[in-house]
């Protein structure tokens, strides 16, 4: 399926910076115009350079810029945008509050490329089959976009907007990402399909329920490479919003999510399969997210 | 696209090299410093063949450039092995026959060792799921992971110098 090209050196010339500011980076972006590219982990940029399918004229280096780094907790937790992937999977409060996003990142490829590759470079690649967009879809996640200008911060699900195309202008760089609160009562669960261990999603998918009882009071599915950009599953979530949940109503909202994929047919899988796929792992998903909610076993 | 010196602890040896913006560590590895026991296999980030340690962290060489490890400590197959005793891993591999053509060996111990470093005693299932990512051709991987934990059974785990 790959055109032969040479993967053993890059062909291409360019330029290579590294920053260690924001406003460093805002100076090289409006220096160098838009033939240049950032480049975090560069799993994803050097391989598409290598293919020859990208060929920026500098690229400008995040790995050394202090503002991009780290995570912290305010009302919610803010992780900034060279985490590495292996860092959120390791991370101790993701792991407890934000489940879903703990499993997504364990899931990630392999172990050499969850260490280099970065939670910001899987959200700007905008892969619609990147592991990290439905869990943090799932935990209403944000992004904090900087410029010289100021911050914007967008909501994940406005971020997207169609394969490799976002919402960050080229004089933009992304900051952080910010996911909610955890609330009392909460449950979330990730479930990827994929040919082998280490290839990307066939199709994926991210649920968070929060109980009151026996009931959901909300909920929030989120599909991975079932569309031109990882979505939200809104006419699901809102017929189980409310509802005590039973078998067969679990499967009525992960049917309701399969319906409304928009799937095709590629080398990975067909469009057919995506689709069934996605009604089974939306319920599995939301069996096990309803468990860890503290719900009682769905009958 | 001018050549830019870097400084780089490779095998804890200090080493100054010159380096362009698209040369790949890979290529410096085995290249200028004559390292040839990383290979070079896919290219892409997908077998793991090219696996050394960046700052302890097992990271692919194929897809670092080298101008963005200026100061990092670099460790190699080469450099695990220490007043010519091996590695307990490397002593494991040959006994258990882990290698069959080799190439991906040198991946898969430098895996291994940093499995090792961070869980001492791995599970089988926790030795399959970090070796995910290198790819063996001929052993069926049975050997491999029978070595990796006898490795941890003699009580391989531990640090590596840097």
């Amino acid at each position: 399926m790959y055109i032969a090209t040479n993967t053993h050196i890059l062909v291409a010339e360019f330029d290579y910076v590294e920053p260690t500011t924001l406003e460093e980076v805002f100076w090289h972006l409006s220096e160098h115009g838009p033939q240049a590219r950032l480049i975090a982990g560069g799993t994803d940029l050097l391989v598409q350079m290598k293919m020859e399918r990208k060929n920026p004229a500098c690229l400008i280096s995040l790995a050394r810029v202090l503002e991009l780094q780290g995570m912290t907790s305010n009302s919610g937790l803010t992780v900034g945008a060279t985490a590495s992937i292996r860092s959120l999977a390791r991370s101790e409060p993701i792991g407890r509050h934000y489940t879903a996003l703990a499993e997504a990142c364990n899931a990630f490829s392999t172990i050499p490329i969850m260490v280099m590759a970065t939670l910001g470079g899987n959200l700007c690649n905008a892969s619609p089959a990147a592991d990290t967009a439905p869990p943090l879809l799932a935990f209403d996640a944000s992004v904090a976009l900087v410029s010289r200008a100021g911050q914007r911060v967008v909501p994940l699900e406005d971020f997207f907007l169609g394969p490799g195309q976002t919402a960050l202008r080229h004089d933009e760089v992304l900051r952080s990402v910010h996911l909610a609160e955890s609330v009392r009562g909460a449950g979330s669960a990730f479930v990827k399909v994929a040919r082998v261990a280490a290839d990307i999603s066939q199709v994926c998918a991210a649920v968070r329920v929060v109980r009151d009882g026996d009931h959901v009071i909300d909920c929030r599915i989120a599909l991975g490479a079932v569309a031109p950009t990882p979505v939200r599953a809104h006419r699901a979530e809102a017929f189980l919003t409310g509802q005590r949940p039973d078998r067969g109503r679990v499967d009525d909202a992960a049917r309701i999510a399969g319906e409304d994929t928009k799937p095709i047919t590629d080398v990975r899988a067909t469009q057919e399969y995506r689709r069934h796929a996605s009604r089974v792992i939306v319920r599995d998903a939301l069996t096990t997210a309803w468990l860890r909610a503290g719900g009682r076993e769905l009958k | 696209m001018k050549p830019r010196v870097i400084h780089l602890t490779v095998n804890g040896e200090q080493r100054e090299v010159s380096v362009s913006p698209n040369d790949l560590l890979l290529n410096v590895i085995r290249e200028q410093e004559h390292l040839t026991g990383t290979k070079y296999g896919c290219g892409i980030g997908e077998c793991g063949g090219c696996t050394v340690h960046i700052d302890g962290q097992p990271m692919l060489s194929c897809l670092v450039l080298a101008v963005a490890v200026d100061g990092r400590a670099i460790v190699t197959i080469e450099g695990l092995a220490r007043n010519r005793q091996l590695d307990p891993v490397q002593e494991a591999f040959l006994d258990h026959s882990a290698v069959q053509c080799g190439f991906c060996t040198p991946g898969m111990i430098m895996m291994s060792r940093a499995l090792l470093n961070e869980n001492p005693r791995p599970t089988e299932h926790e030795v399959r799921e970090f070796l995910r990512g290198c790819l063996c051709r001929c052993t069926g991987y049975v050997s491999i992971v029978r070595a990796v934990l006898a490795a941890a059974e003699r009580g391989a785990g531990g640090e590596e110098r840097s």
